[in-house]
């Protein structure tokens, strides 16, 4: 019956959501122990996304255990963006009480994220986004791991030096967005000179066989920016060419962790920086829309910082990141809390905690 | 006399099984989640079947002449690409080149038949270009149709929810062109007995032509249908349709030798296939079988009817 209301309720659902984000800063009282919070996700086919699904896993059934909410699902779609569409229905028949997205399309989920609205169901979307403009959005400002990565090799280089660019799939937003963060941060540095850029579409095989082609071409190379699974790549390639080993800056993978200890221990030492996408975003998204369901004010945009691993950290993360996969925090309700506060506040977000065991 | 009889029956099975199927996943359906009866459930619950229902259509067009379109997937991404660009900025321009879509698959179909080209091949080739001019169309997710187009999609008819009362039209119009015209029994003898049809003086070429632009036609609206829901195009939104619409006629009773076909059975079969994923979702199985069940709904249906026919003989 409710249900039926809520057809009429089109454009109240959609207002709720606007409201609650403009009112005042409000505690999160509410109780959610009796609600369920459902993950659609377009697709599970690669490491990233398995250790996405799994941080949701034990971050959701650590609330439920906790009595913070009272149950979950997890749907996959085959990056069908109709058939995600479908089952987003299905899961606003089925009653939830907060629906998280990682959408198989930006556009194509809209009108059945609207409908969910309407039903005055939250909607959260992290990952690849739809851009419904009811939906909450747990969103990673790639631009800024470009300026991140850029700025650490103009300091370590005393901004004059040669750089060679490996790029990721050509054509998507993340690598357009990484590519714009370098080459805005390296204009400040006149010294610093792009010497060379190839697409290594994040695979280490790609990176390798592309740096490789382009090596010959260029004069000493100094460094080398990447977009993270690639840096592994990147080293075979300049060590078979038999040049010295530039500064490459990582990208939390597993390999290019172990190949930064390998290296660090070798006698003349090896110090980079490793930046990376936390699969974990999972976890961040499902208490953004847990802390909307209990009444906080959570801002429509939620930036999440990216995962930084320094030399400091280095031991610690290898221990927890499993072969294949991605250096990632599961983060909790107060580190989550944090992050909507610095939100909100517009300042730094918290660090990205080091999990204790692999997850 | 008796093997008109025997005909009569076989067709009555044929539609009359699917039929049975359907109705018992949806008392499934409402028993266990009975949100889904009233009229936004309904609506939420078969918002999908509309493009489901007529690229369905479409495949059925196809298969009544004993071909196959592997490519009506990527072509709903097209029509999904143009409605939400062209069709907005250039209405005029968007409807022409929509027409010229239709009359590309006439021109396909004729050229299947001139060529004596295997249709398999001739689809699956089509499915690139639909493609590629999809992503020259639409290179990035975006757009947005014009808006009476998602404002139709959204229209609330009294009585029966939009995907219901179009499903049942459809049905119904789809029976009477094919079923009980003298035209209609042309066209099933195109794909059932060309040799017979030759000899009464209809052409093949027009009969195939007529098909593919129906098809054409019909694809068409399946990717209207699907960006009045969506809202925005993309270029690759389409790509399970060509399974789900194989899937629909040959579960609604159609058969892959050709002439042998039934609108009815088509519709219900999209819908079958369609409900399986909510039905899996209600039952609380995982998402990950959702494709084998529906290969295996379509195994074991081929597989009752290889069994029937080798009983019956």
């Amino acid at each position: 019956m409710k249900l039926g209301k809520c057809l009429f309720g089109a454009v109240i659902g959609a207002a709720l959501p606007l409201a609650l984000a403009s009112a005042p800063a409000r505690a999160a009282d509410v109780s959610t122990a009796k609600d369920g919070i459902a993950l659609s996700n377009a697709y599970a086919g690669n490491t990233w996304r398995q250790q996405m699904l799994s941080v949701w896993d034990l971050a959701s059934k650590q609330a439920i255990a906790d009595g913070v909410i009272a149950k979950t699902k997890v749907v996959n779609a085959d990056n069908s963006a109709p058939q995600q569409a479908s089952q987003i229905g299905d899961l606003t028949l089925e009653g939830w009480k907060a629906i998280v997205i990682d959408a198989a399309s930006p556009t194509a989920l809209n009108g059945v994220i609207q409908q969910a609205c309407s039903a005055h169901i939250v909607v959260v979307v992290f990952d690849s986004l739809a851009t419904a403009p009811c939906a909450y959005q747990v969103v990673l400002n790639y631009v800024n791991w470009g300026t991140s990565e850029a700025e650490y090799v103009a300091k370590r280089l005393n901004g004059k030096g040669n750089v060679l660019e490996v790029r990721g799939v050509a054509g998507t937003s993340v690598d357009n967005d990484i590519h714009q963060g370098i080459v805005e941060t390296f204009a400040k540095y006149p010294g610093i000179k792009l010497v060379g850029s190839v697409h290594g579409n994040w695979t280490q095989s790609i990176a390798q066989k592309e740096v490789a082609g382009i090596l010959p071409t260029l004069p000493k190379v100094d460094a080398v920016v990447t977009q993270g699974g690639d840096g592994y790549g990147t080293f075979q390639a300049f060590k078979l060419a038999g040049r010295p080993t530039p500064l490459i800056i990582m990208g939390n993978r597993q390999d290019e962790l172990a190949l930064w200890k390998q290296l660090s221990d070798a006698p003349g030492g090896y110090e980079t920086f490793s930046i990376g996408s936390p699969p974990g975003v999972s976890s961040i998204a499902f208490w953004v829309a847990q802390q909307i369901l209990a009444g906080a004010q959570v801002p429509k945009i939620v930036n999440v910082p990216f995962v930084v691993v320094t030399a400091a950290d280095l031991d610690a993360w290898l221990k927890v990141v499993p072969s294949g996969g991605v250096a990632t925090g599961v983060y909790d309700q107060q580190w989550t809390q944090k992050l909507i506060a610095a939100n909100l506040a517009n300042t730094a977000p918290p660090p990205s905690p080091i999990p204790t065991r692999s997850p | 006399m008796s093997t008109q009889g025997a005909r009569h029956h076989g067709s009555v099975l044929r539609v009359g099984l699917p039929a049975v199927a359907l109705i018992v996943m949806l008392g499934a359906i409402f028993t266990m989640q009975p949100r889904a009866t009233s009229y936004f459930g309904l609506t939420v619950l078969l918002n999908f079947t509309l493009p489901a229902i007529f690229a369905a259509m479409a495949q059925m067009a196809v298969i009544t002449v004993g071909d196959i379109d592997l490519g009506i997937g990527p072509f709903l991404s097209l029509v999904n690409c143009i409605a939400a660009t062209l069709l907005a900025g250039h209405p005029l321009l968007g409807w022409l080149s929509l027409a010229a879509l239709v009359g590309a698959y006439a021109l396909m179909g004729a050229l299947i038949h001139v060529r004596r080209l295997p249709s398999i091949v001739v689809t699956l080739g089509a499915s690139f270009v639909w493609l590629g001019l999809a992503l020259l169309v639409l290179p990035n997710p975006g757009g947005a149709p014009p808006s009476w187009l998602p404002a139709l999609l959204s229209w609330k008819p009294p009585l029966l929810p939009l995907p219901v009362l179009a499903s049942i039209l459809l049905a119904i119009c789809g029976e009477l062109l094919l079923m009980h015209t003298s035209y209609g029994v042309v066209l099933r003898g195109i794909g059932g007995n060309p040799r017979a049809v030759a000899h009464t003086g209809w052409s093949l070429l027009a009969g195939r032509m007529v098909l593919y632009a129906v098809a054409g036609a019909c694809g068409v609206v399946a990717g209207l249908a699907l960006t009045g829901l969506n809202t925005a195009g993309d270029a690759t939104v389409g790509t399970q349709y060509t399974l789900v619409s194989i899937a629909a006629v040959i579960v609604g009773g159609g058969e892959f030798v050709g002439g042998i076909v039934t609108p009815v059975g088509t519709v219900i079969g999209a819908w079958i296939m369609l409900l399986a994923g909510s039905l899996l979702s209600f039952l609380n199985i995982s998402t990950d079988w959702q494709l084998s069940v529906q290969g295996g709904i379509l195994i074991i249906v081929l597989g009752l009817r290889a069994l029937n026919r080798w009983s019956g003989a």
